[in-house]
């Protein structure tokens, strides 16, 4: 007995000793690091949409081999989140599709600087047609409206005189969460369509008046690839990637059908740019030039104008290394948008962008000087 | 052997028997107990008074409510409700038999060797994930759905509303029939297990009074081991009333009540899984949050609902008993 018990306590010692071992061990190496490598790297956090994540992730690594000393992180987890989360002041920024009206910004003023563009297509599956399909507005409203429930109805054959249409019934498939693309396609057909903009109105969710929802790009991919005679709508670059024959659209002031790609879906940023120079925030939805691709929209980086609002958390060195970092995603950061399927800035947009970024400040004092 | 001391031996006996393993034990798994009854109430709580802008707004009306229109801050939960009752119940429809099937094969007919094997397989169904299941609904069983049993329903029973409609694919049926298939392996892996419980002496008792296999089967086993089959049953419901993404994968998220099982319809867990992260509007948050409220208390009056008919079942076998 009593050598079990003296085995015992050696081998408790030795199992206590171990583990103050092993946590002595993790405290050094801990404050070695900390003592070698003097604090000095900036994190930015961000948070927000969804549909801009790979590029701002790009964009952060990207920066981040520039100037290593700063480090980006963005989650998506929806503009929703991401307006919430700034407001809580738990990120330096954030995405957002839809722009945030004056009265919701109860915690500070929040300047919205477009990053990049939103395209949404009108993507269907004919079995056997050849040629593309073309579409106007007030046609894509009465299909969604239930107004226009067969393929040959006498409106889509006018618009389609080359195009052999089968007598079958439209399958509609809409998105079912809240998204920032329902946002800018329900956003077009308000504006083209009176009935509507009535009817249903605009909203990153709506009550469809037909139709089947699914949950994401994804999912109403899903659908539309799976039913014979159906249309959907969804982001360009998702029905790109997955070859999903997709509508041109007509545009309102050339009368002429517009191909979306990267360049027709950039110049409709092109055709408010007065009304950008008041308002950031203006929808650029069926926008008064001839070459545009008509359903798009900006999607916005969300910064305090103020920035000292963080308390602790913040000083002028971060907010520096903040502007700095998008000041660098409108300018040489543009270069990464068309390989990842997003359309570029126009340099007038670039313009209104650098204004905008010089009107932040830091207790008053505008940040960025050059 | 005396159990360890913790202070050595200079401690009194009164501290020895306070800190003694066993009290210490019975205090520990006490405070886990309560955990689970605090945890309940915080939820409750949480979500009530989440969901106080919507209550106060909408009132009684919420649950009768068929609109839901986020644009015009319209909401209503009824078409939601709706339509976790009736995929659930079509769950319930479709898979119960079957899964008594399963059970009863395995627990009663099954050759020893094949019993261990498929007994495996159904519990390894039961551990795929939800979306997995989404997926393989959306992609094989809605085309086959929509190209064989809606033509095949419609000639058949067409004559009643219920399948009438347009043949998608997508919809309450498909919806019913995913999460029949989810929860076959639940209710048949426990129900197996309950009758594997009932003590062989109740077969040998009918065998010995001439009862054929069937009659076996039905007056001693099935009889004996109802009250833990309804208990698997309700574990089924409870899975298909909470299920979210296989459901909104196929059922097609639309908010209306129709009578035909081949329209879209929409879930409770379903809409707030699709529409939380983009709601920005405080009421349409709160709406939201008391469409989980509702689900919470549905879950709720039908698991008090099925305790209830199980104590009845209880007392009711045992008064045969005597």
């Amino acid at each position: 007995m009593p050598e079990r018990g003296t085995m015992k306590s050696k081998s408790g010692i030795s199992k206590t000793m171990a583990v103050l071992a092993i946590i002595i061990i993790v405290i050094g190496i801990v404050a070695a690091y900390y003592i070698l490598n003097p604090y000095t790297t900036i994190t930015l956090n961000g948070a927000g949409a969804t549909f801009p994540e790979p590029l701002i992730k790009k964009w952060a690594s990207e920066y981040n081999k520039l100037k290593p000393s700063v480090v980006i992180n963005y989650q998506g987890i929806g503009s929703g989140g991401g307006i919430q989360q700034i407001k809580e002041k738990v990120v330096d920024f954030a995405g957002t599709d839809a722009p945030v009206k004056d009265e919701e910004m109860t915690t500070g003023y929040l300047v919205h600087i477009p990053e990049t563009i939103g395209a949404v297509v009108v993507a269907y599956n004919m079995p056997g047609l050849t040629g593309t399909l073309k579409l106007d507005g007030d046609t894509i409203a009465k299909i969604f409206l239930g107004n226009i429930t067969k393929w040959n109805d006498e409106k889509i054959v006018a618009l389609n005189p080359e195009l052999s249409l089968p007598d079958q019934n439209i399958f509609v498939a809409h998105r079912s969460d809240g998204s920032g693309t329902t946002y800018i396609f329900t956003d077009y057909l308000s504006r083209v369509s009176q009935e509507w903009a009535n009817k249903v109105g605009m909203g990153k969710s709506v009550d469809w008046p037909v139709g089947v929802g699914a949950q994401g790009n994804p999912g109403v991919a899903g659908l539309v690839s799976q039913n014979p005679y159906s249309i959907g709508y969804m982001e360009i670059a998702y029905a790109y990637l997955n070859n999903i024959p997709y509508a041109w659209i007509k545009n309102e002031f050339s009368g002429e059908f517009i191909e979306p790609t990267l360049e027709s879906v950039s110049k409709a940023a092109e055709g408010f740019l007065e009304e950008m120079k008041e308002d950031v925030r203006v929808s650029i939805v069926n926008p008064p030039h001839p070459e545009a691709y008509p359903i798009a929209s900006f999607t916005y980086i969300l910064l305090y104008k103020e920035q000292n609002v963080y308390g602790a958390r913040t000083n002028f060195e971060k907010s520096n290394a903040l502007l700095n970092f998008i000041w660098w995603v409108v300018h040489e950061g543009q270069e990464y948008s068309e390989t990842l399927l997003y359309p570029r800035l126009p340099p007038e947009v670039i313009v209104i962008c650098e204004e905008l970024l010089r009107s932040i400040t830091y207790n008053g004092q505008p940040i960025i000087t050059s | 052997m005396p159990p360890p001391l913790l202070f050595g031996k200079k401690e009194s006996k009164r501290a020895r028997k306070f800190l003694s393993g066993d009290s210490i034990f019975k205090k520990l798994t006490l405070i886990f107990a309560l955990f689970i009854l605090v945890l309940f109430l915080l939820i409750f709580y949480e979500l009530y008074s989440g969901s106080q802008l919507s209550i106060n707004k909408f009132g009684l009306g919420f649950l009768t409510g068929v609109e839901w229109d986020p644009v015009h801050q319209v909401f209503g939960a009824l078409p939601f409700i709706y339509g976790t009752v009736t995929s659930s119940i079509i769950a319930l429809i479709i898979a119960v038999p079957i899964s008594l099937g399963i059970a009863i094969y395995l627990s009663e007919l099954a050759p020893r060797r094949f019993r261990s094997l498929l007994s495996f397989m159904v519990e390894l169904l039961a551990a795929v994930p939800s979306v997995v299941y989404g997926l393989w609904g959306l992609f094989v069983m809605v085309p086959w759905i929509r190209d064989y049993l809606q033509p095949f329903l419609e000639s058949t029973l067409g004559f009643l509303p219920l399948f009438q409609g347009p043949k998608f694919g997508i919809g309450m049926l498909a919806g019913g029939i995913i999460l029949a298939i989810m929860i076959i392996p639940t209710i048949s892996a426990v129900s197996r297990e309950v009758m594997l419980a009932v003590p062989d002496t109740q077969r040998e008792a009918a065998f010995a009074l001439g009862a054929t296999r069937w009659e076996t089967i039905r007056v001693a086993v099935l009889k004996y081991a109802r009250t833990g089959i309804f208990g698997a049953i309700l574990l089924g419901l409870g899975r298909a009333l909470g299920e979210t993404m296989a459901v909104i994968m196929v059922i097609g998220n639309r908010p209306q009540i129709s009578l035909s099982l081949f329209e879209p319809a929409y879930t409770m867990s379903g809409v707030i899984a699709s529409e939380y992260i983009e709601a920005t509007q405080e009421i349409y948050l709160s709406a939201l949050i008391e469409i989980g409220l509702l689900l919470f208390i549905i879950t709720l009056i039908m698991n008090v609902f099925a305790r209830l008919l199980v104590w009845r079942m209880m007392k009711m076998f045992r008064g045969a008993k005597e």
